[in-house]
């Protein structure tokens, strides 16, 4: 693999190396590489090293560690990157729960940590820290747009459902936040469940006009399926998080014109996206996902804050890290005072090309969209 | 709730029922047959999804693909049998537990070595796609109709076997006493890897029928794995009218508690505290029946010879 | 039986040894990895004792270890945010001391365990081991859900809870700790498995008809060994739950019950100290295997395969060369 050696010659590098301002940059990744929900931690991880690779530099040596989806694993490993790595900056973690368990802790020893996935409200909000920064969206953002394009959509009586866990809550409760009509129904789902005959008939008795549904990786895959064979014809709306590019191909036509809200979508039109699509699918052979975009952006946002300040001196570093000032997938890219970004976030409809499905954008659902939690946040 | 869409419900729970006797059926031949643990029965059932996957995949037909999840399951049970399982009829439980857990580590981790860690494309076919229109005007999934048949007609062929043929005279005669039937002359070997690859097929047939309408991905079996043990308690091992009664009440209790809970609870609390506890309670109570059933009769239902 | 008292002194020397070696030679990381594994032979010797003694396979001991860490958790977390747990019949406020949280996680597995227990032992063989699972899932579904205290997203405790006299954020000083209570849980299985109790308990488990012509009742022998097996694993959760700072509803997953069972198993079942080699063992494992390739899990599933298939009796049998009678 060409990543690996580069890696390695970047660690040798790193190792012999006797620069004038700084012996380099150590960067300790904790995510999930194993399992069922490996493929989120795979994409992070390959656009992160991408980055890396595409930056030139050869000083910044990036230690990757899988946490199996296990919050107890993600903190011994997480002790091991900061006592015996003695990594300069963390990053990595896709899972809400592994962030709660690791992030607080990391932080309060004064390490830094860049979120290229999992942003829980707490984080952003009461436990909120100077040197947390969430690269991605504040969990709730992505079903704050959903609710925003329902109504412009003329959505008026939505059926909405979810997980029974604090993601799930959080997305419904995202989702009432903007959303203005009436709910026809609102459901918990259990965690893991794969059978949506029962909700699916409820849907279809509800007399709603449209479905908005949270249910990551398999869930969601098994929910359109059978959605799809219901005869239940009513549109859907959803986070990226159930439409991704890993997703789409293990649903198929039954996504096809679904809407579902993102911050990326590998046809938005600025040059660093376009270049970044390209470079991907050619490295890895296959087309990103917005995960993909997210490890990209934060490797990007810390090397840009490489130019200006030295990891070891915290204030001048973080101020870079605040200023943002790297050329982001996205287009222009800011934070909020609490360290989530500000930005637009698009509604995408699952599109057929040739063989592959993929999504296209088909409007701007909020523009300049900061987060719920800014005013709960004392930074 | 109207009465059509308690109806529908009741549909769906026993839809849901049948496709868990169809997860089931396979270990509870090997569970009461055997009497062995075998916690690898998910992975056999994953095995059987990816094969199916696969093929469907390369050739483009789901019968194909279907014969490939029986055959690769079978092959695979085959081979486990021979290389591990066959060394545990002995031990306890405890030991098979171990080695079966560890099975379950090796299957995982190869599989996604083999096929990747993204979810796998697998959709029923156009000719048993869509919906059809059932008494009391219900509209129904064709494809879910095809797996109650599918699951009755398993049910059907091993109670054939098992009470009509001269290999279910035998099993049962090795449940009782192996090592009489062994002194009679019968190749005990023989027919307990029959037996496993059986059950090791069902479970991989189980896998691409239903994961053509759910998820096809590593670890799509634990959840099975868990779901399929309390059916057969519940039932009593051994006992495949057990099994699949009690899947029907297991299929039935998830999914009207799943959809009357939340209301009931509605009558006497307000809207959000009536959902969570709804919902909460619906996911135990698959388990509760479980405890219940137990406790009444600690054999299962249809259990203790 | 002096094989194995000489691999007992060299594990619990060695368990003293390799932290006090780590800890001269500035890796905290090898002190925390040391706790953990200390930390599952806690878990570990509570279940030997009801499977290993009592004969009892319970796969649902993730209970016992979820009960212990959400009663720290939910005990700390009040004392964190200076609120009460409840206010109601009498006031219940929150605590951060270790000896306060280990005794109420001692009470309540005890009580979680008789309650568990007196449904569970009306059945036998499989279909105990099934209920016990059931009565996890429970907890791990309902924990999930359960919003107040995070549900699937966990509490974080960011400082350690206090013990009289020490600095506990100190890695050293927290193992030191551990292995007090683990020699502590030792000695009291010991001692417990040599008196008239564990002679009956282990009679009860052999023979059920006999005993009860000696006038003991089998199910009293059981629920106790089952109580005594939830109140150690309990124990375990609460320090686990300080050792990672943060509680989580899978403390209560299966796989945890799972793993727990394999420490036991890969040790030696019905041997005292066969959890603590298990847990060693398994650590030792985790950490070294997860550098070899990204599909390590293979290796780890062929290793204990290995033991399973070829070491009967586990670490001890293999070292011993012979099993203990456990069923």
């Amino acid at each position: 693999m060409k990543l690996k050696s580069l890696i390695i010659a970047a660690s040798i590098a790193a190792s012999t190396a006797t620069i004038a301002h700084t012996e380099g940059v150590k960067v300790g990744m904790i995510t999930t590489l194993s399992g069922g929900g490996a493929g989120l931690g795979i994409d992070v991880r390959d656009g992160f090293m991408l980055a890396i690779a595409q930056s030139g530099r050869d000083d910044i040596e990036v230690v990757i560690e899988d946490d199996q989806r296990k919050p107890d694993i993600a903190v011994q490993l997480a002790d091991r990157l900061i006592q015996s790595e003695k990594v300069d900056v963390m990053t990595g973690i896709i899972w809400s729960n592994l962030a709660m368990a690791v992030v607080p802790g990391a932080v309060a020893q004064g390490q830094f940590y860049l979120s290229p996935n999992a942003g829980p409200s707490p984080l952003a909000g009461a436990a909120c820290h100077e040197n947390y920064f969430n690269v991605a969206w504040q969990n709730d953002n992505l079903h704050e747009a959903a609710g925003a394009y329902s109504n412009d959509a003329g959505h008026s009586n939505t059926f909405i459902l979810a997980p029974n866990y604090p993601a799930g809550t959080d997305a419904l409760t995202g989702f009432k936040r903007m959303y203005e009509g009436e709910l026809a129904g609102e459901i918990y789902t259990r965690l893991g469940q794969t059978d949506y005959a029962a909700e699916i008939a409820q849907i279809r008795a509800s007399g709603a006009d449209s479905v908005f549904f949270f249910l990551p990786g398999g869930m969601g895959i098994s929910f359109l399926k059978q959605y799809a064979d219901s005869g239940v014809d009513l549109p859907v709306v959803g986070p990226a998080f159930s439409f991704d590019q890993g997703i789409l191909q293990a649903v198929g036509a039954a996504a096809l014109g679904v809407r579902n809200t993102s911050q990326w979508s590998k046809d938005i039109d600025n040059e660093t996206n376009a270049a970044f699509v390209e470079s991907f699918q050619a490295e890895y052979g296959r087309l990103p996902s917005l995960y993909a975009s997210q490890g990209f952006d934060t490797a990007n946002l810390l090397i840009s804050a490489l130019e200006v300040a030295d990891v070891d001196d915290a204030d001048a570093f973080r101020a870079a890290l605040e200023a943002a000032n790297f050329d982001s997938t996205r287009g222009d890219f800011a934070f909020a005072s609490n360290h989530h970004p500000i930005q637009d976030i698009y509604v995408r409809e699952v599109i057929q090309e040739g063989d592959v499905f993929t999504n296209k954008i088909i409007g701007t659902a909020l523009s300049d969209h900061s987060n719920a939690y800014v005013d709960q946040c004392s930074m | 709730m109207s009465l059509l869409l308690f109806i529908e419900q009741t549909l769906n729970g026993l839809q849901f029922g049948v496709m868990l006797f169809l997860m089931a059926a396979g270990l509870t031949l090997v569970f009461g047959v055997m009497g062995l643990i075998n916690l690898a029965h998910g992975s056999l059932y994953m095995i059987g999804a990816f094969a199916a996957a696969a093929v469907a995949g390369a050739t483009g037909s789901f019968l194909l693909a279907l014969v490939a999840s029986f055959v690769c399951a079978a092959f695979a049970g085959v081979l486990i049998e021979f290389f591990v399982i066959r060394r545990l009829y002995d031990r306890d439980h405890l030991d098979q537990v171990l080695a079966t857990f560890a099975l379950i580590l090796i299957l995982s981790e190869a599989t996604r070595w083999v096929f990747g860690s993204f979810p796998l494309f697998l959709d029923k076919p156009d000719w048993l796609s869509g919906t059809v229109m059932l008494p009391f005007g219900i509209e129904y999934s064709l494809y879910r109709l095809a797996i109650i048949v599918v699951g009755l007609v398993v049910a059907a062929g091993l109670f054939w076997m098992i009470s009509k043929t001269r290999i279910g005279i035998r099993i049962r005669a090795g449940e009782n006493d192996r090592e009489m039937i062994g002194a009679l002359g019968v190749n005990i070997s023989l027919l307990y890897t029959f037996v496993f690859a059986l059950g090791a097929a069902l479970a991989g047939l189980a896998g691409a029928l239903v994961g053509a309408i759910q998820s096809v991905q590593v670890g799509m079996g634990e959840p099975v794995l868990i779901l399929a043990f309390v059916v057969i308690v519940i039932g009593g091992i051994g006992s495949i009218k057990g099994a699949l009664i009690g899947a029907i009440l297991v299929g039935l209790t998830d999914t009207l508690g799943r959809s009357l809970l939340p209301s009931f609870f509605g009558l006497f609390l307000e809207p959000s505290s009536a959902m969570s506890l709804g919902a909460s309670l619906s996911s135990m109570s698959i388990y509760l029946l479980m405890i219940g059933v137990l406790l009444f009769r600690p054999k299962g239902l249809f259990g203790g010879v | 039986m002096r094989k194995e008292t000489i691999l007992n002194a060299a594990l619990l020397f060695g368990l003293l040894a390799f932290p006090l070696w780590a800890w001269v030679a500035d890796e905290p990381f090898l002190i925390t990895l040391t706790t953990r594994a200390i930390v599952f032979a806690i878990a570990g010797v509570g279940l030997n004792f009801a499977l290993g003694f009592g004969g009892l396979v319970s796969l649902g001991h993730a209970a016992f270890f979820g009960l212990g860490g959400y009663v720290m958790g939910v005990l700390a977390f009040h004392a964190q945010t200076y609120t009460s747990v409840m206010d109601w019949p009498f006031v219940i406020s929150g605590t951060k001391s270790m000896p306060i949280i280990w005794l109420v996680t001692l009470i309540l597995s005890a009580i979680l365990a008789v309650g568990i227990g007196a449904l569970s032992l009306r059945t036998s063989g499989v279909y105990f081991i099934m209920i016990t699972l059931a009565f996890a899932q429970m907890l791990f579904y309902f924990t999930i859900s359960w919003s107040t205290y995070g549900g699937e997203d966990g509490l974080s405790i960011y400082v350690r809870n206090g013990f009289p006299g020490l600095n506990t954020m100190d890695p050293i000083q927290f193992y030191a700790i551990c292995y007090v209570i683990l020699l502590m849980v030792l000695a009291f299985v010991f001692a417990l498995s040599r008196s008239s109790f564990g002679l009956a308990l282990g009679a009860s488990r052999q023979n059920e008809d006999r005993i009860q012509a000696v006038g003991q009742v089998p199910f009293r022998l059981y629920l106790t060994a089952f109580a005594i097996s939830g109140a150690i694993t309990g124990l375990s959760g609460a320090l686990f739950a300080d050792l990672n700072r943060f509680v989580s509803p899978t403390m209560f997953s299966w796989q945890t019950s799972g793993e727990i069972m394999v420490f036991v198993i890969l040790g030696g079942v019905g041997r005292v100290f066969g959890p603590v080699a298990g847990a060693v063992l398994f650590i030792v494992l985790e950490h070294t295997l997860g550098g070899l390739s990204e599909f390590w899990h293979i290796y780890l599933g062929a290793i204990l395969l290995g033991v399973v298939l070829f070491a009967r009796g586990g670490l001890y049998g293999m070292i011993t060369g012979r099993e203990v009678a456990h069923e």
